[in-house]
């Protein structure tokens, strides 16, 4: 059977030319790239052509760029080492409620050994307000980190106006960019960030592999401890391989970013405008228009996202869910409670992320499908219009917890 | 996660799907806000035998698996013994639950039960 992979903000697969480099690098490119001899050099330039390629995705310098093993990676060491290396000044950060768990769970942590952390609420499309953010800045705040792009739902912050703010502060500015690098365009010196995150396998790359850009000069204290590799700033030995994978997956989605952003916004659209048009009781989640070009979220009303997602599984079609069937945990996505959904409807709802190989008929087919599927578990849901969620909790709702 | 093919079965083609027009016996457990709700249709004949069953779930796929099962498994039994149908009796049928998933097999015992005493009350 055919797949119609539609997960691209889960991860993609690998661009065969990335594979390329990577196998080669792994076969004939073993030195350690902190060896003198002819091996270790040959590492070592591989690296820095690979830094250069990632450095000119987001407009930066070469040697802003700082590889790491993951996203996650990156976005603790932003966050800890700028806690750790300004807790002199303050203990105060500010983030967001819908940011990713790679900054979430480590600003809970920080909050554990005396750090204070301002969650910033969202809007029913999932925008920070300005205002509240600066309401937020208190003579304490050392680190402001706003996600550029959301995973779940799409929404793109106002980084540019955020870092505006924050600049003017002296603060320094965390963005974790991860979703939207291959995206949007990224400028760093436009945008007024101190520290960027990114991960590879969200462009077409391998996993295991990410980066932290460092404004120039910023002081920040180092995360993983060991040997002066990544100067002197990230110990281990380099990842050669999956480094030179990132360049090229990175000079890739530089390459033809614009052809791609028009070619996921078209089928985005197409997307959008058939599931809405085709299925009553439905929500688009995100942003109407500031969402990333490749992303659709749904919620569809008396029905749970696990089950959708089984039910287009079955016949060939992956996506994903906020549902809390779908994480093991017993709440909803914490993004779409942000957004203002009630935990029932937060349980109905369904991601779709297309990528450059998402084609017009992939689309076509999934809407064709979804509204079979969604009438098949509607029929069989004991919530509906004249049977409203709420008149629905039982007594017996505490049943596993 | 992976779901065996036996509750993959019974979420494509679930048995006892609906509402029992002549039901008199109906129980619901479960909350939205935890993902899912099931509820559970007898009809109760004047022996105190389970004649017929259905199910209506908002869930995840193991919810509705379970219903589909555990309806199937009580049909032609007295309430008695349908009331003492066990969570594991319905997860051994579906030749195993992942572990995040146990607590809808325990939903549907308990909607078994709850419509069990629904009926009773109305009888009583």
């Amino acid at each position: 059977m055919k797949r119609i992979y539609l997960d691209h903000a889960a991860t993609t697969p690998v661009d065969p030319a990335v594979v390329e480099v990577m196998v080669s690098s792994l076969k004939d490119n073993f030195g350690n790239p902190s060896s003198v001899y002819a091996e270790g050099r040959t590492a070592k330039k591989s690296i820095d052509a690979a830094r250069a390629q990632v450095a000119k995705a987001i407009n930066a310098d070469p040697r802003e760029i700082f590889f790491t093993a993951s996203g996650s990676e990156a976005d603790n060491w932003a966050i800890k080492g700028i806690a750790m290396k300004n807790q002199a000044k303050g203990n105060h950060i500010i983030t967001t409620k819908i940011e990713h768990h790679a900054i979430l769970h480590t600003c809970q942590y920080l909050e554990k050994h005396g750090f204070e952390v301002t969650y910033l609420p969202v809007d029913k499309d999932g925008l920070i307000s300005l205002e509240d953010l600066r309401n937020a800045i208190r003579k304490e705040t050392i680190l402001v980190s706003i996600m550029f792009a959301n995973n779940e739902i799409g929404t793109i912050e106002p980084i540019r106006e955020i870092g505006k703010i924050v600049k003017e502060k002296g603060i320094v500015f965390h963005t974790d960019a991860v979703q939207a690098l291959g995206n949007i365009p990224i400028d760093v010196k436009d945008l007024n960030v101190d520290l960027l995150s990114v991960s590879a396998h969200k462009i077409y790359g391998p996993k295991g592999i990410g980066a932290l850009y460092i404004r120039k000069g910023l002081p920040i204290d180092n995360l993983i401890h060991g040997g002066g590799q990544e100067r002197k700033k990230r110990a281990g030995t380099e990842n050669t391989p999956e480094i030179v994978a990132f360049g090229k997956a990175a000079e890739l989605a530089t390459e033809h970013l614009e052809t791609n952003i028009n070619h996921m916004k078209t089928l985005r659209d197409q997307l959008i405008k058939g599931v809405t048009e085709r299925i009553p009781k439905v929500r688009l989640n995100g942003h109407p228009q500031k969402r990333l070009p490749g992303n659709a979220n749904f919620c569809f009303e008396y029905i749970e996202g696990e089950s959708i997602l089984l039910s287009l599984d079955i016949i060939g079609i992956a996506g994903s869910s906020g549902s809390a069937c779908t994480s093991g945990s017993l709440d909803p996505s914490h993004v779409l409670l942000a957004i203002g959904l009630p935990a029932g409807m937060a349980h109905g709802s369904l991601r779709l992320t297309i990528g450059k190989s998402t084609t017009p008929e992939d689309i076509d087919y999934v809407v064709d499908n979804l509204v079979g599927i969604i009438q098949r578990l509607r029929a069989m849901s004991p919530i509906d219009a004249d049977n409203p969620i709420d008149s629905a909790v039982f007594d017996k709702a505490d049943h596993h917890h | 996660m992976e779901y065996t093919e036996k509750v993959i079965e019974n979420f494509s083609c679930p048995k006892h799907v609906g509402e029992l027009e002549d039901a008199n016996g109906v129980g619901q457990v479960g909350s939205p806000a935890c993902g899912d709700i099931m509820k559970i249709f007898l009809k109760i004949n004047d022996e105190d035998i389970i004649e017929n069953a259905s199910f209506k779930t908002f869930g995840c796929g193991a919810a509705v698996a379970s219903s589909s099962m555990a309806t199937d498994m009580i049909i032609g039994k007295s309430i008695e013994e349908a009331g003492k149908l066990k969570n594991s009796d319905v997860v051994d049928a579906l030749g195993g639950l992942p572990d995040v998933k146990i607590h809808c097999s325990v939903l549907a015992a308990e909607a078994i039960q709850a419509a069990i005493q629904d009926y009773k009350t109305k009888k009583a």
